[in-house]
């Protein structure tokens, strides 16, 4: 129930990400979803790609520092208050989520959102109780 | 109208310089030779004794005393008295090794005053001046050497110390300040923080004594522009007893060496060869009247130029250039000696690359200091607040074993050129020299 989310460290400075996005183009690799936080120097590109074993590998000859971490891909109908639904059962059950993003599934109205909580098997419990329960990575890489 | 702290050793004639190196070189070698065990040696490995030095034509029979030596010797092995004996120790910034630890008798307390005294009479004070010292006190020597020497001149002395710059001013105006005595990127900053608040009006002060860093003619005339001052040039170093080793006079074209106390050499950094006077090399100093830890032919790694040319002071003591560079690597940064080697150490202790580079920039007259460090897969993480968390760790722990801000900027992988040869580690971008 979790999907692996690559996170890559990116100087701050102009073309790092160009060159980051040119390395998955030349290599076939789609990025359905993608965010980034920055501090002065540098930033943190978080994404999910469609193949985490390539993506892995392109990376690591092309000599970046990266990070496959698990997360939660929630997904949900794209419409007004679609999120809310899930924020509210992680913050009934006292999860925190450390950050999030979203992305738009290519089947029309439906949605993802990816989580990164502190404990993924106690997230996954409350939001399979409230059918919200988060998809494989399999069934990601499926509905794309 | 040139003033002087004391006219009949400042403006002796070289003869008697030469009478007084003679006599009190002599007597040094054998306090040493009988009293530091650790010299004796080096001297024995070169099969000499004291009697072997009978003026200074034979100092450069003596062998040389480094950094590596205090090293070695840390922290009692080159003095030349007991610790009973001693009533005041001064200290270096860096860690154990890299720290220099300075003994004092109150003989050697009173003659570094005089020093400074000196400096302070060379640049105009009297017993009417209001010498406002900013220069760190404690175990730092510029705080205690210009207070010191403020006393013997008999100036009314403000032991101010280093930082709280409103403060700092509000002194200066009520109390009418006229000499300040700091860092000269500190000045630069008083300058600039005097013209903000509109105070120039309000200020006394006639002039500087600005060391412990290197600074241009461009920052002199900023300085001097900015206070409405003379500014003028002090060295020292601890090794050797702390601000007073040599001073500025009004002709500005150099710093009178206190040759009564300190006999200078300039020597090839490469061969450790007596270079003739005029050339460019590095400045060795010998002690000649210290009595607790009076080092001989101390290579201080200062690269300057020595001249006997006559000054229009009056003065009569070789004057060297300011420092035009270091033999080593040696960084001095907001007066704080900094090392590449010591970055290194905190580095590979915190699981980074020893791959760095050192970025030295002076940013409105203040000491800038950035080290880019390449980012590893071990303390990368997706979350912000780990990496910064670490980010943070490597700054606080650079900042205790530099005893100075450095700018941590975390780089990708191998991007930091790996040069074949020896690595280009710094960038000094100052322009000081």
């Amino acid at each position: 129930m979790i999907v692996n989310q690559i996170s890559v460290f990116i100087e701050n400075a102009p073309g790092s990400m160009s060159s980051l996005t040119r390395l998955m183009r030349e290599n076939d690799i789609n990025i359905r979803a993608l965010c980034i936080a920055e501090v002065n120097n540098f930033g943190i590109l978080r994404m999910i790609v469609n193949d985490v074993y390539a993506t892995s590998s392109v990376l690591k000859n092309a000599g970046y520092v990266f990070k496959i971490t698990p997360v939660l891909a929630v997904p949900l109908k794209d419409e007004a208050g679609g999120l809310g639904v899930v924020l509210d059962v992680l913050g009934d059950s006292g999860i925190n989520v450390e950050y999030i993003y979203a992305f738009t599934a290519s089947q029309k109205g439906k949605a993802y959102v990816v989580l990164r909580v502190e404990d993924n098997e106690k997230a996954i419990k409350v939001l399979a109780e409230h059918h919200c329960t988060p998809v494989s990575q399999a069934e990601l890489d499926i509905d794309s | 109208m040139e003033n002087y702290f004391q006219p009949e050793i400042e403006c002796a004639s070289q003869e008697q310089i030469r009478a007084w190196q003679n006599e009190r070189l002599c007597k040094t070698v054998k306090h040493v030779y009988n009293n530091v065990a650790y010299y004796r040696e080096k001297m024995q490995e070169k099969g000499i004794t004291p009697d072997d030095i009978r003026s200074v034509d034979d100092l450069h029979k003596l062998p040389f005393l480094t950094k590596d030596d205090l090293r070695e010797a840390y922290p009692y092995g080159l003095m030349a008295l007991p610790l009973s004996e001693c009533v005041r120790i001064q200290s270096t910034s860096g860690t154990t090794g890299r720290r220099v630890i300075a003994f004092y008798t109150q003989h050697d307390i009173d003659l570094w005053d005089e020093c400074c005294a000196r400096a302070i009479v060379a640049a105009g004070g009297t017993k009417d001046d209001v010498v406002h010292v900013s220069y760190g006190y404690g175990l730092f020597t510029g705080g205690p050497g210009l207070n010191g020497g403020s006393h013997k001149v008999g100036s009314l002395t403000l032991p101010m110390s280093s930082g709280n710059t409103d403060r700092q001013i509000q002194f200066m105006c009520d109390l009418g300040s006229t000499i300040l005595c700091c860092t000269p990127s500190y000045a630069a900053y008083l300058g600039e923080s005097i013209r903000e608040r509109g105070l120039r009006d309000k200020i006394k002060l006639k002039a500087g004594i600005f060391g412990a860093e290197a600074w241009s003619e461009e920052m002199r005339r900023d300085i001097e522009k900015a206070l409405g001052i003379k500014a003028y040039d002090i060295y020292g170093l601890t090794e050797i007893s702390g601000p007073g080793v040599s001073f500025e006079c009004s002709e500005q074209t150099g710093m009178h060496i206190n040759e009564d106390h300190f006999i200078a050499e300039i020597i090839d950094p490469d061969t450790g060869e007596v270079l003739p006077e005029g050339e460019k090399g590095e400045l060795v100093f010998s002690c000649i009247t210290k009595e607790a830890f009076p080092l001989l032919r101390y290579r201080t790694r200062d690269i300057c130029v020595l001249t006997r040319k006559p000054c229009s002071c009056g003065r009569t003591h070789v004057k060297m250039s300011k420092p035009m560079g270091r033999s080593d690597d040696m960084l001095i940064i907001k007066g704080v000696n900094v090392f590449p080697s010591q970055i290194e150490t905190v580095l590979i202790n915190k699981g980074y690359p020893a791959n760095y580079q050192i970025v030295v920039s002076r940013v409105k007259n203040s000491d800038c200091l950035d080290i880019q460090v390449e980012m590893t897969s071990e303390m990368f993480s997706d979350s912000m607040g780990q990496v910064t968390a670490r980010e943070k760790e490597l700054v606080d722990a650079l900042k205790s074993m530099l005893g100075v801000y450095a700018n941590v900027k975390l780089v990708a992988p191998k991007t930091i050129a790996r040069s074949e040869g020896k690595a280009v580690r710094i960038i000094d971008n100052r322009n000081l020299h």
